[in-house]
């Protein structure tokens, strides 16, 4: 790459930044009585200056070839619209509607920030219509202005519940995803001593006579996801959360939203805390940069007055019938107090919270039903394809599933490593490799098949894979 | 034909903008459902499918089955369009006001070529655990966006992966706590140091992470805690020092060097919270100081577009000894591919999925290649340029004042007090941000607690024109000037706004608060009844 040239004189002007006209800041140094721009950073001593010249790429000033440059990097990426994808494991490749797009795209969304509610009513009132249906698809009454990701919004879930119970331990099932774990492994270190729950190797399911030998007067919380990390359902969610209420401890549940026009909502099996990513409604995939987290809560002042979040409220303005939004208990916020506020808040991912709103509107009830069911049918489709492979265990947990599943190879002589090779081959992203991620799935798979599949791309898959396994 | 136009100035000045927020009293979106309506439809599944699996409903157990609907409202495609788009004009965006008055959060303008390009396919489509082999592209953006990031910071590595600037600190905070039990002396290196003028959550994050925060206050001169303070404050318990400078007052501390010195002597780290670079890019870096970690927050420096509060993006850079801490994975480079390196055994492990926000660290790898490194030294001279001419202009103001470092150049903004103003009028610095709004500009006060009274922070940025901040500041100088002859104005403000003043108090009342619609209506159920039957 060319290196910009040292020596170079010339004078740019630059369309980002109005006052690099010479005559403008000549004439605004006069006003404020400096002789140089140089002077003006005369309270940074000479030792602390950067004398160098900072080694960076020649810049593409005009924008053409800056768009030029960008793209033919970009062009190397192949993506999951030239590829038949199946892979998901916490980012989902669903359709996003236009309008979703439409609205992201908005310059008043997109460039707002920190506004109060007389410069962004609109920000105010699209969140709160977010986190309101958000409460209808969780059949609960508060949910926060969302985190940045899943990830946080289980960490900081599960930290609610400790600080709800006055509790420090947290009972996780062995099915989680790592990545995951590891995050809240990092994160409930001040506070939180993990341990895990076995579960059924047949089916998956969590072994509640394990739980209940770990169940004890110093259980914070019970976590659990529905639909799992590995696609198969938790079907014992009540029996768990019973458990979890029988010591006072808090039923905690990870939940995939677009499941929920068919799934009970964790709420109807006894959660007290739900938490989730936003991601699969109405957001691009982007490379896993498209993740918010929601947490959501029965709306008792015990819970409210944990949340670190934002969460912004409906209230009344001083002309009759009008509508104005604020922010819900302030005082609670490390913005108010700092350290003294619960866990903190800053920017997170307000404008994914209000594309998922704009998804759940188009959707409606019905939307939300078809998607949801669709979905399971052709998992189910999927995993009665795959099972017909030669010595293909599939699915690994017998189960019923959404959207996932495990498939295992061990037996095949072939590894996942060759099943997704002959799949790339013919420009498919086969399951992703669970080899070193679960110690028991070594050889596995994991699929992941949503609305935007069709038979024919099941079928497709399967042939590939039906032709490696000869 | 009537000369419109010299109706428009006075003496050559520009009137100020008879401004009006858009006002459509739109309805919450439930209240636009209509039974049946459809907004999407979703792909049918084929008649091929249903008729191997059945009713698949029908494997699940009975809880298991959701028994209602979920109550969503229920429109048709153009309605919610509609709905949003207003909602959309009822807010105020960085690209529509001279957006000032956000300091400390670096309102710069961003550029649309970068946002086109984020929404291609080619970053949008692509799954985060797709074979390296097939993200060449935007690990190479990466990668490439690193190498600039060690050139700006003089840092030896960096991690793109937390979701925005606080989860940047907390990162920081735990590399801090990880680098401390790696010495075997976790526990008794338990104090995190701050200040009052670095962003609240240095305090808030260093406390996540299980540490306890001593925050250090500034000398009434110089702006900055004196050295002696922080002398006090140290001891073998200190874990390190989190900090921003410029502080949120754009002083910049002249001895940070020392400070960094005096906590490396008690065996502690330096975290430089870089929110504020924006007017020292190419003039002064972290490593020049002696940090041991930096974060950049790219919806601030490096003009990636706030999205109402996120997506944005937080860059963490470590010295090499710190390298091994690092959230996993790290983008390398061998000459030839990209790949993605998760054998980091004392990471501290995920601080996010996957890989950080990758359409915001494309924008900001291209407002980086749109620049070079003269451009973007030119960045940090008009930012601090219009900031001390602005400063100039706003200290005209009758009953404005800039606390500390009194006569000193400042750097990238100023935190400004109305003190003398509210004392002689009662007229308070919320108030004045409120009718600001009138004559569509953002204000914001500052960060709690109020240590200057009455603040609030200007950033100019070097966004905006030097029209643009003569037009600001004549609308602070004409509200100002109302405080003192028609304070009333003021104190009823927002006249031209979407809404009328709020009633605040539901909003910090249990039994009266509703983050939802449902806990609205419930809550409201007793007065609906009311008025039906009226």
């Amino acid at each position: 790459m060319p290196y910009e040239d040292v020596n170079s004189k010339k004078q740019i002007i630059y369309p980002y930044i109005p006052n690099s006209v010479p005559e403008i800041k000549q004439q605004m140094l006069e006003e404020i009585g400096a002789q140089r721009v140089e002077a003006l950073f005369e309270e940074i001593p000479e030792r602390l200056r950067f004398r160098g010249r900072m080694n960076l790429p020649k810049p593409y000033l005009s924008e053409y070839a800056l768009m030029r440059h960008v793209e033919s990097i970009l062009a190397q990426n192949k993506t999951c619209k030239e590829y038949l994808n199946f892979r998901g494991a916490g980012c989902y490749q669903h359709h996003v509607p236009a309008v979703c797009d439409e609205v992201n795209q908005r310059a008043e969304f997109l460039t707002a920030y920190a506004g109060e509610p007389y410069d962004d009513h609109g920000r105010f009132q699209a969140l709160f219509e977010s986190a309101s249906m958000m409460g209808e698809l969780l059949d609960m009454d508060a949910v926060n202005v969302p985190t940045y990701d899943g990830y946080q919004a289980a960490a900081t879930a599960i930290r609610m519940a400790a600080r709800v119970t006055g509790r420090t331990e947290v009972l996780i099932p062995r099915t989680i995803n790592p990545d995951k774990l590891s995050k809240i492994e990092d994160y409930g270190k001040p506070d939180l001593c993990i341990k895990h729950v076995d579960h059924h190797p047949d089916t998956g399911q969590m072994d509640l006579e394990a739980l209940s030998a770990l169940m004890s007067n110093r259980v914070a919380a019970v976590y659990f996801e529905n639909p799992t990390f590995l696609g198969f359902i938790e079907t014992q969610g009540r029996e768990i959360a019973d458990a979890a209420h029988r010591h006072e401890a808090q039923c905690v549940v990870g939940v995939d939203p677009i499941s929920l026009g068919i799934l009970s909502p964790p709420s109807h099996y006894g959660a007290d805390i739900v938490c989730g990513d936003l991601q699969p409604l109405g957001i691009h995939m982007n490379y896993g940069g498209g993740h918010s987290g929601f947490i959501a809560t029965r709306d008792e002042e015990k819970y409210v007055m944990e949340y670190p979040s934002r969460l912004f409220g409906i209230a009344p303005t001083r002309v009759e019938g009008e509508y104005g939004f604020g922010d819900v208990a302030y005082e609670r916020t490390s913005f108010a107090v700092r350290e003294e506020g619960k866990e903190w808040v800053g920017t997170a991912s307000a404008l994914w919270g209000i594309t998922a709103g704009v998804y759940l509107a188009l959707m409606g009830p019905q939307g939300m039903q078809d998607i949801g069911r669709g979905i399971m049918e052709r998992t189910a489709y999927a995993i009665k394809r795959f099972a017909e492979l030669r010595d293909v265990r599939c699915p690994v947990f017998e189960a019923p599933h959404f959207k996932e599943f495990v498939v295992d190879f061990s037996v095949t002589g072939r590894t996942v490593k060759d099943i997704n090779r002959a799949l790339m081959a013919q420009e498919i992203f086969g399951g992703l490799d669970l080899t070193g991620r679960f110690p028991e799935l070594n050889n596995s798979a994991l699929f992941c098949v949503t609305e935007v599949h069709t038979k024919e791309d099941i079928d497709r898959a399967a042939r590939v894979m039906e032709e490696v396994l000869k | 034909m009537k000369n419109i136009t010299a109706h428009r100035y006075h003496n050559g000045t520009p009137h100020l903008r008879r401004f009006h927020q858009a006002r459509w009293d739109e309805p919450v979106v439930f209240e636009l459902s209509r039974e049946g309506q459809r907004g999407v439809l979703v792909p049918e599944v084929e008649a091929g499918i249903r008729a191997e699996v059945g009713d698949v409903l029908n494997t699940l157990p009975e809880t298991m089955r959701r028994k209602e609907p979920p109550k969503l409202p229920q429109l048709s495609q153009a309605q919610v369009l509609r709905h949003y788009l207003r909602l959309s004009q009822e807010n105020l965006g960085a690209d529509l006001n001279i957006d000032v008055g956000q300091g400390t959060c670096t309102m710069k303008y961003s550029p649309k070529i970068n946002d086109q390009l984020a929404r291609s396919s080619k970053v949008t489509a692509l799954h985060p655990l797709q074979d390296e082999e097939t993200v060449q592209g935007i690990l190479e953006v990466m990668h490439g966006f690193e190498q600039a990031l060690k050139e700006i910071s003089g840092m030896h590595r960096f991690s793109l992966q937390p979701g925005a600037g606080s989860a940047a600190i907390y990162t920081n905070a735990a590399i801090i706590r990880a680098y401390h039990e790696a010495q075997g002396r976790g526990k008794r290196k338990d104090e995190i140091l701050t200040t009052i003028f670095s962003h609240p959550s240095n305090g808030a994050c260093a406390k996540a992470a299980g540490f306890k925060v001593i925050t250090l206050y500034p000398d009434e001169a110089d702006g900055y805690p004196g050295f002696d303070a922080l002398k006090a404050a140290v001891s073998e318990r200190t874990a390190g020092l989190m900090i921003t400078n410029p502080e949120d007052t754009g002083i910049y501390n002249p001895k940070i060097d020392a400070f960094v010195k005096l906590v490396h002597e008690a065996g502690g780290l330096c975290a430089y919270d870089q929110a504020n670079a924006n007017g020292i890019l190419g003039i002064t870096r972290a490593a020049d100081a002696g940090f041991d970690l930096c974060h950049f927050n790219l919806h601030k420096t490096f003009s990636t577009p706030h999205g109402c509060g996120g997506p944005g993006s937080g860059v963490v850079g470590v010295t090499e000894g710190l390298a091994r801490f690092l959230p996993v994975p790290l983008v390398d480079f061998d000459g030839k591919k990209y790949h993605l390196n998760y054998d980091l055994p004392d990471s501290i492990g995920k601080i996010g999925p996957f890989h950080g926000v990758a359409p915001v660290i494309l924008k900001a790898y291209a407002w980086v290649m749109s620049l070079g490194a003269a451009g973007l030294r030119e960045v940090a001279e008009i930012a601090v340029l219009n900031n001390n001419y602005l400063l100039k202009k706003i200290l005209e103001i009758q009953g404005v004042s800039a606390p500390y470092a009194n006569g000193k150049r400042r750097i990238e903004q100023v935190r400004y007090s109305w003190k003398e103003l509210t004392d002689e009028t009662g007229v308070h610095s919320d108030e004045l941000g409120i009718r600001a709004a009138d004559f569509g500009v953002h204000y914001w006060t500052s960060h709690h607690p109020f240590v200057v009274p009455e603040p609030c922070t200007l950033e100019p940025t070097e966004s905006y024109s030097k029209a643009e901040l003569d037009e600001y500041a004549a609308i602070l100088a004409h509200v100002a000037k109302e405080a003192y002859e028609t304070p009333e104005v003021v104190k009823t403000a927002p006249h031209n706004s979407t809404i009328h003043t709020i009633d605040h108090a539901p909003l910090d009342d249990p039994s009266q608060w509703a983050m939802t619609w449902r806990a609205y209506l419930r809550k409201t159920q007793k007065g609906r009844d009311e008025g039906a039957a009226g």
